[in-house]
C-alpha cells in the first residue's frame, strides 16, 4: 500500500523551492507570535488556550492542510505530468494512500510541531494545553489532509474550495450557525484535545464518541474516493 | 533530413516569364487605435475576466457565488429593517466590508492569480508587450481591473443597503454621508486589497499557490492581529488609556489597516477589541501606511514586470 518512489515524488513536489518557504513561514510566525505574547504579557493559561485555539488551530492547520493536502496530487493533474504516474503498474488506491502519508505528515510537521513549542512557550504546558492543542492537530491533520487529497482530485480549483471550506464553513458559519460546528473538521479535533486536557480550557460542541467515529469516516471515505477518482481520471484542457 | 527534391521541370530560361505574382497584399493604413486603446482593452478585458465574464462556465461560478455571498446579507438587513420599521440600518455602511472580511479575501485570492499567473504560465506576457503597450501600462491595467473588480464587490452591497435604507424612509442625510464614508473605505480597501493580492500572485507561475499564499497573507496576518490585540486588551482592562497597544498592533493586517483609518477619520465605530479605534495622530500613520502598501504594491509590481522571462 505504501510506494517509496512515489513518496519520495511527492516529499520533492511539496516541499521544493518556494513551497517551503511559505509552509515554513506559518509556523514561524506562530512561534514568533508566542515569543512575543510571552514577553509581553507573561505565562497565562486563558491567552494561550486564545492564541493555540484561535490561530494555531482555526486558521494554520487548515491553510497548512490545503497546501500540503491539494498540492501533493493538484500540480501534477494540472499539467498533465500525472499520466507518467498514473502509466506505471502501481495500483492507483497505492498513490493516493501514499500520497497521503506524505500530506499527514508534512502537515503534521509544519502544523502540530510548532502548536507544541508555541504552547510550551506560552505557558510551558500549564493545563495541558500544550499538549491538548497538539493532539487536536495532529488529529485534524489525518483528517484535513485526506479531504483536501480528494478535493485535489475531483476540482481543479482544490485550492479554493478548500479554502471556502476552511475559512468560510468553519470560521464564519460555525460562529453563526451551532449546526455548522457539528460539521468541522476543527471541532472534532476540538473534542479530542478536550479529553486529553481534562479542564475547562479546551471546550468542543461536538461529543468525543461523535467526533472519533466521524473523524475516521470522513478520513477512510475520502481515501477511497479519492483512491475510485483516479481509477477513472480524465485529464482536461485548462479552462 | 533534407530530402532531395527530383529536379523536375527544367528552370525557364526567359527572363520575361518569372515574376514576383502581386496576390493582393496591401498594408494596412487605416487607424491605428494605440497604446491608451490597447491599455482599455487589456482593463476591460481583466475586468470582465475578474467575474468569469467571457470565459468558462466554470470560473463564472465562484465570483458570481462570492458576489452573492456579499450582497444578501445586505439584502436580509434592508428587509429586517424595513419590515421592523427600525430607526437605523443593523450594521454602519464602513462596518459591511469588515464583517465580510473574509469573503473579500476569499475574493482577492481567487482572483488576483486568475489575472497575472495565467500570464505568466502561459507565457503570454512577451506577447501583450510586443503590443504597442509597456510595461507600466500593463500594470496599471491589471491593477486597475482586480481594483475595480474589488470595489464592485464592497460597493453593491453598500448600495443595497442605501436604496433600501431610502425606501425604507429613513433620514436621507444620515444615510447619504454613511454612504459616502462607506464608499471612500471601500475604495481604500479594494486599492490595497488588489496591489497586495497581485503583488503575491505576480510572484509565481502557478495559480493554487498563489491562491494559497495570497490567503495566507490576508487570514493569518488578521488572524494573528486580531488574537494579539484581544490579549492586549485582556492586558490593559484596568488601566486608562490602554488602546495605544492596540492600535499599533492593528497596522499589521490589510483588514485591520482599513479598519483603523475608518474608525479614525470616517466616522466608524471600530471593530477592535474595546470598541477603541486610533486617535487621530494614530489615524494619520494609518493613512499613510495605506497609501504607502498601495503605492510600494505598485512600485513592486512595476519592478516584477521589468524582466518577464523573455
Amino acid at each position: 500500500m505504501y510506494d517509496p518512489t512515489v513518496a519520495r515524488l511527492t516529499y520533492r513536489a511539496l516541499l521544493g523551492r518556494r513551497r517551503a518557504l511559505i509552509l515554513g513561514a506559518l509556523p514561524l510566525l506562530l512561534v514568533v507570535i508566542a515569543v512575543a505574547v510571552r514577553g509581553l504579557a507573561g505565562a497565562d493559561d486563558q491567552t494561550a488556550s486564545d492564541l493555540l485555539g484561535g490561530l494555531a488551530l482555526a486558521t494554520m492547520v487548515p491553510i497548512i492542510g490545503v497546501i500540503a493536502g491539494t498540492g501533493a496530487i493538484g500540480p501534477e493533474i494540472d499539467d498533465g505530468s500525472v499520466v507518467y504516474l498514473l502509466s506505471k503498474p502501481v495500483k492507483r488506491p497505492t498513490i493516493i494512500f501514499t500520497k497521503l502519508i506524505v500530506a499527514i505528515a508534512v502537515t503534521m510537521v509544519f502544523s502540530a510541531l510548532p502548536t507544541f513549542i508555541a504552547g510550551f512557550i506560552l505557558n510551558g504546558n500549564g493545563q495541558q494545553i500544550a499538549v491538548a492543542y497538539t493532539v487536536a492537530a495532529l488529529v485534524a491533520s489525518i483528517a484535513y489532509a485526506a479531504l483536501f487529497l480528494l478535493l485535489g482530485t475531483v476540482s481543479r480549483h482544490a485550492v479554493v474550495f478548500g479554502l471556502v471550506y476552511a475559512l468560510v464553513w468553519e470560521a464564519l458559519f460555525g460562529s453563526l450557525v451551532p449546526g455548522a460546528r457539528t460539521l468541522s473538521v476543527q471541532q472534532w479535533s476540538l473534542a479530542v484535545a478536550e479529553r486529553v486536557a481534562g479542564g475547562e480550557m479546551v471546550t468542543s460542541d461536538v461529543g468525543l464518541t461523535t467526533a472519533t467515529v466521524l473523524l475516521a469516516l470522513v478520513t477512510v471515505l475520502a481515501t477511497w474516493y479519492a483512491g475510485q477518482k483516479l481509477r477513472s481520471l480524465t485529464l482536461a484542457g485548462e479552462e | 533530413m533534407a530530402v532531395e527534391q527530383p529536379v523536375g521541370t527544367p528552370v525557364p530560361q526567359q527572363g520575361d516569364q518569372t515574376r514576383i505574382h502581386n496576390i493582393g497584399y496591401r498594408s494596412y493604413d487605416g487607424p491605428r487605435l494605440g497604446r491608451s486603446y490597447a491599455t482599455r482593452s487589456l482593463y476591460s478585458q481583466s475586468l470582465r475576466g475578474a467575474y468569469g465574464l467571457g470565459r468558462s462556465v466554470k470560473s463564472k461560478v465562484l465570483p458570481m457565488l462570492l458576489f452573492v455571498v456579499m450582497c444578501v446579507p445586505a439584502a436580509i438587513m434592508v428587509a429586517v429593517a424595513v419590515a421592523t420599521k427600525a430607526k437605523d440600518l443593523p450594521v454602519d455602511y464602513t462596518r459591511y466590508a469588515i464583517i465580510m472580511q473574509a469573503v473579500i479575501s476569499l475574493y482577492v485570492a481567487s482572483q488576483a492569480p486568475q489575472s497575472v499567473s495565467r500570464d505568466l504560465r502561459f507565457k503570454t506576457v512577451p506577447l501583450y508587450f510586443s503590443r504597442p503597450i509597456e510595461t507600466a501600462d500593463y500594470v496599471r491595467a491589471k491593477f486597475a481591473a482586480l481594483a475595480s473588480a474589488l470595489f464592485i464587490l464592497t460597493a453593491a452591497p453598500l448600495l443595497v443597503l442605501y436604496v433600501g435604507a431610502l425606501l425604507a424612509k429613513l433620514d436621507f442625510a444620515d444615510q447619504t454621508k454613511g454612504f459616502a464614508q462607506g464608499l471612500v473605505s471601500v475604495t481604500l480597501l479594494s486599492l490595497l486589497f488588489a496591489g497586495i493580492g497581485l503583488v503575491i500572485a505576480s510572484v509565481t507561475p502557478r495559480r493554487g499557490f498563489g491562491i494559497a499564499a495570497v490567503i495566507a497573507v490576508m487570514t493569518i496576518s488578521y488572524g494573528a492581529v486580531s488574537t494579539l490585540q484581544a490579549i492586549a486588551d485582556a492586558q490593559s482592562l484596568g488601566e486608562e488609556g490602554g488602546s495605544g497597544a492596540i492600535a499599533w498592533i492593528g497596522l499589521f493586517s490589510p483588514v485591520t489597516l482599513i479598519d483603523g483609518l475608518q474608525s479614525a477619520f470616517l466616522g466608524a465605530t471600530s471593530a477592535f477589541p474595546g470598541g477603541v479605534g486610533p486617535s487621530n495622530g494614530e489615524g494619520v500613520v494609518y493613512v499613510v501606511a495605506v497609501l504607502g502598501l498601495i503605492a510600494a504594491s505598485y512600485g513592486l509590481l512595476l519592478r516584477r514586470y521589468k524582466k518577464v522571462g523573455l
